[in-house]
């Protein structure tokens, strides 16, 4: 199931297709996230992040760890457009964000399959909601499952579209959360603790799809996790945050090499990147 | 994947089964109301009481066969109005179920509009139907619907109103609309929901035909039992309250099949709500 890493990340051809080198360079980040404060529940309700400053840049891998409660997922929903800020812009491919953007794919811990559909129907949802994609679908529908079902066979799922998400094991509703996150092929994979109640083998197992998967297509991947072990092993860039009200306080770049080999976990230079993390986010959580 | 093994090494190997095995489970609703009637028979017969009081189940299928063209002439008036009452209130509860559950506003803004609605007697209603619509069919037909459409709304609304935040999350990243996500996920996740409502809502239905024909017609069930008691006749009232169990028991099993035909995942599946 290991793909060979054809090109080194900076160098992978753009989605835009056409750009020169030199033009890559100068577009800017792919999500901006300047000086972003959130509050829910209207004036004096809960500040979850204030004075938030990110920027991502296009096909990279971005994991963003920090105390429980810090204001992560309001992070993502910040990017995808699900909420708005009330102080701050965001900013993805080159457009502020007023409404919920479309280049987005996202999965959550809880896998959220219908269960009235299929592995596969559910998997082909998204294509039913993207403008891009809704009116062709019928119309091309075996294309489309042939995608669904190359996506599935990259997940180990192979043969197990007809079955129903209640028939399927929990990491194996979340390999198929994966599938669903990728069909319509967004710009930007937002994953928030996708594996969280996976056990210890299903989810490094999972570390290597989505590590392959990120080695394979054009895609920016922004990985919420608890699990520091996760966010080093995936990421190009590790992003801690503090204690709500949330920001930014560290951004620490992975220097270790891809494609990277799980025997890489018990590494010393890895245990001791963990642990300046593990350091870094218990003096967040006592500074609040 | 072990799985697909066990599947497959279930469907090869036939389930044990004694082909004389007796399937108590599937004989016991038979059983027990057999058992029901005899203890009503020997328990009447042993205290002497009159049947005028409470007749004996013997003497209440007499009356059946003794009565039979009122007692189908009626018993199909009242399945009628029940049906066609319960028809509206099925038409009627998923449109408004759906309007509740559409919005968080309109839910907060109607929700204690309907439970003050429901806490009303809908027996209480009816004369003022006999004033707008005199007496006969037509009152009873509405009763059947207002008693028995508030189980339908609810439910629906309840169906819609529980979408898990996360899956709405996912869909409005990829550029849902408000009616794509009632669409794909708020109508079909709802629809357990609303067949569950439905079996309440028959037995319902029943009450509101019955509870009008007594008071504001000229036939049905309700009626031919009201007259049967000013005549003294307590074997034919009884008649009527078998025929009205009767017709229930067999709406109630249509609305459970129908449940377990459409929505057959949800009870397969655990719905998290
Ligand atoms: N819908 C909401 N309404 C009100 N407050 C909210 C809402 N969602 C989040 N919050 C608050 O905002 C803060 C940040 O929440 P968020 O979910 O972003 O945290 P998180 O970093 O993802 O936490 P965890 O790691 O536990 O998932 C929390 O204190 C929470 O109480
Ligand atoms: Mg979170």
């Amino acid at each position: 199931m290991l793909l060979p890493r054809a090109i080194p990340l900076r160098e992978r051809e753009l989605p835009g297709a056409g750009l020169t080198q030199k033009q890559a360079v100068i577009m800017s980040p792919l999500v901006s996230i300047e000086n972003v404060d959130m509050r829910y529940g209207g004036p004096g309700g809960t500040l979850a992040v204030s004075g938030l400053n990110l920027k991502i840049e296009r096909g990279e891998f971005v994991a963003v760890v920090g105390p429980s409660g810090c204001g992560k997922s309001t992070l993502m929903k910040l990017t995808t457009g699900l909420h708005i800020p009330q102080g701050g812009t965001v900013i993805v491919a080159n457009q502020e964000v007023t409404k919920p953007v479309s280049i987005v794919g996202m999965a959550f811990q809880n896998p959220t399959m219908l269960p009235w559909r299929t592995t596969l129907e559910n998997i082909l949802l998204p294509l039913e909601i993207v403008e891009r994609h809704r009116h062709r679908l019928r119309a091309n529908k075996k294309e489309y499952v042939a995608k669904a079902e190359a996506l599935l066979e990259t997940v180990g799922l192979k043969g197990f579209g007809d079955k129903f998400p209640w028939q399927l094991s929990g990491g194996m509703q979340q390999r198929a959360n994966l599938c669903r996150a990728l069909i319509h092929e967004p710009e930007l994979l937002m994953l928030d603790e996708p594996f969280g109640a996976l056990d210890a083998f299903t989810r490094e197992e999972l570390w290597c799809v989505i590590r392959d998967l990120h080695a394979s297509q054009d895609v920016t991947i922004v990985l919420v996790t608890h699990d520091l072990r996760e966010s080093v092993f995936l990421a190009d860039k590790v992003v801690v945050m503090s204690a709500r009200p949330g920001r930014v306080i560290s951004e620490h770049v992975v220097p270790f090499a891809r494609p990277r080999q799980l025997d890489i976990l018990y590494k010393p230079e890895f245990n001791d990147m963990v642990q300046a993390l593990q350091g870094e986010i218990a003096t967040a959580r006592a500074a609040a | 994947m072990t799985s697909v093994e066990s599947v497959i090494a279930a469907s090869t190997l036939p389930p044990p089964r004694d082909a004389f095995q007796i399937n108590w489970i599937r004989l016991a609703p038979w059983l027990y109301t057999i058992g029901l009637f005899v203890v009503w028979e020997i328990g009447v017969r042993i205290s002497g009481l009159p049947h005028t009081i409470l007749p004996t189940p013997s003497r209440i299928f007499e009356a059946i066969v003794q009565y039979w063209s009122p007692i189908w002439k009626n018993s199909l008036q009242t399945l009628y109005t029940t049906v066609l009452g319960f028809f509206i209130a099925v038409i009627a509860g998923l449109g408004i179920g759906l309007f509740i559950g559409w919005s968080k506003t309109i839910y907060a803004g109607l929700y204690p509009i309907m439970i003050g609605f429901n806490a009303i007697p809908k027996v209480a209603l009816v004369p003022i139907l006999v004033i707008w619509f005199g007496i006969g069919t037509v009152p009873a037909v509405l009763t059947a619907f207002l008693i028995s459409f508030f189980p339908i709304v609810v439910n629906v609304a309840t169906g819609l109103a529980t979408i898990e935040p996360e899956t709405e999350d996912v869909l409005r990243a990829l550029g849902a609309k408000k009616m794509d996500i009632m669409l794909k996920v708020g109508i079909p996740r709802s629809m357990p929901y609303f067949f569950g409502s439905l079996k309440v809502s028959i037995t319902l239905a029943f009450v509101g035909s019955v509870v009008s024909e007594t008071v504001a017609s000229n036939n049905g069930l309700g009626n031919m039992m009201a007259s049967a008691q000013s005549n003294f006749n307590v074997p034919l009232v009884f008649a009527g309250l078998l025929m009205l169990a009767v017709e229930g028991i067999a709406m109630y099993a249509l609305m459970a099949w129908l449940e377990r035909r459409m929505t057959g995942w949800a009870h397969r599946s655990t719905m998290s709500n």
